[in-house]
């Protein structure tokens, strides 16, 4: 009969709060109020969305989760790749990484951001390459160089840099890094 | 490579990217110039090398005109998450939430669920700090539960950290230019950000090796 009771009161509090009623030793029940959140956006390396994801699909890349997101958007990611891209219009095509546009796009395609525990954190520094984002990272030029500079960086060497290497303020170096508003 | 061969490059690019975005700046429908519209996203080693710092911008293209009206949505979680076994699931989280003038800190702790849907960590893993108002001092003085001290966060406007020629992108997709400009302008200087900024200890995210990590924005249901 308790046990009923606690059932009928957990159901309830279903409309209201997600809710966790555990019969411990006591028959005691224990209520969190817990709202849930649901995804709206979200992000991992810069400008992904924004170069290799389809109009119709922005939306669904921004709420399918990571572990899921290569089975649905490599092929596309690919598809406008190819289409993007003339460095990459020969099936040979690669990028400075040695990457063809299947290995390319499927490292894009899962959108996370790959951080190093250990040391340097950089997007791409000239040595080390995603290792993480810091925000002096001049990553739309990696990013167009990527893209459109080919084998060696010197193929469309009008469309793989925008000529804009720095922020407008200077970064803070201590906590909390970022500079002062305008 | 012919010309032609790039304007017809160029068209596609066009198709592919629709309209105005950038980093992540207003890159969807469902969330362009909201609450929840992530701009960018950013993870380095900090001053301390034993620390990891993270940071989420919202709601970009702020005037200096508009900063002081700016404010952090209530019913908008801003969700770290970290992978630590490269799986692409997330093993912790850290989660900020504004709570009147401040701006709550949840983790870096394990999240009750993983996926879509999020539900806040348990107040054990609380940190806070005082939003900073426009216009004024920063404000950095965080409060720790004894489960994730050593957290440090910050919350506020800051100016927009990313830079790019994004006009004459636009430009170079729309076809009517064909080459950026040497040098290039920063469409996005002189515009602000809503910043979440938290540094952690690495050894709370796993201590050593490499870890996925991404941002989302979550609205309370």
């Amino acid at each position: 009969m308790i046990r009923k009771i606690t059932t009928i009161g957990c159901m309830l509090l279903i409309a209201a709060v997600s809710f966790n009623c555990s019969n411990d030793d006591n028959n005691n029940m224990e209520i969190e109020t817990k709202a849930v959140f649901a995804l709206e956006d979200q992000m991992g390396r810069p400008a992904v969305n924004t170069v290799f994801v389809s109009s119709a699909s922005k939306d669904a890349f921004n709420t399918t989760i990571p572990s899921e997101q290569g089975a649905v958007f490599s092929a596309m990611f690919k598809t406008n790749l190819e289409a993007l891209s003339p460095a990459f219009n020969e099936s040979t095509d690669t990028n400075a990484l040695g990457q063809d546009a299947t290995a390319f796009t499927n490292l894009l395609a899962t959108d996370v951001l790959n951080v190093s525990l250990d040391g340097t954190t950089t997007f791409y520094d000239g040595t080390n390459l995603l290792t993480g984002r810091a925000l002096t990272d001049d990553v739309i030029t990696t990013e167009l160089l990527l893209i459109f500079g080919g084998e060696d960086f010197s193929e469309n060497p009008t469309l793989s840099d925008d000529h804009v290497d720095a922020n407008d303020k200077e970064f803070l170096s201590e906590f909390p890094y970022l500079a002062s508003p305008w | 490579m012919k010309t032609s061969k790039i304007l017809l490059g160029l068209a596609t690019i066009a198709l592919v990217s629709g309209a105005i975005i950038a980093a992540d700046h207003i890159d969807a429908p469902d969330v362009k110039g909201g609450t929840s519209d992530i701009t960018d996203f950013y993870a380095f080693e900090g001053a301390n090398s034993s620390n990891l710092v993270f940071v989420a911008n919202v709601q970009g293209l702020i005037s200096p005109e508009n900063s002081s009206s700016a404010k952090f949505d209530k019913n908008v979680m801003i969700e770290f998450n970290i992978d630590t076994n490269n799986d692409n699931i997330e093993d912790y989280v850290i989660q900020a939430i504004p709570n009147g003038d401040n701006m709550e800190i949840y983790g870096p702790a394990v999240p009750n669920e993983t996926g879509v849907n999020s539900t806040m960590l348990d107040a054990k893993f609380k940190s806070s700090v005082a939003i900073t108002a426009y216009g004024t001092t920063q404000i950095e003085a965080t409060v720790n539960t004894s489960l994730v001290s050593g957290v440090k966060a910050f919350a506020g406007l800051r100016d927009d950290p990313f830079f790019m020629d994004f006009a004459k992108y636009s430009e170079i997709i729309a076809g009517e230019a064909t080459a950026f400009d040497n040098p290039g302008t920063d469409t996005f200087a002189g515009t602000n950000v809503l910043s979440v900024v938290v540094e952690v200890p690495k050894t709370m995210i796993g201590g050593t090796g490499t870890i996925n990590t991404w941002v989302t924005t979550k609205r309370k249901q």
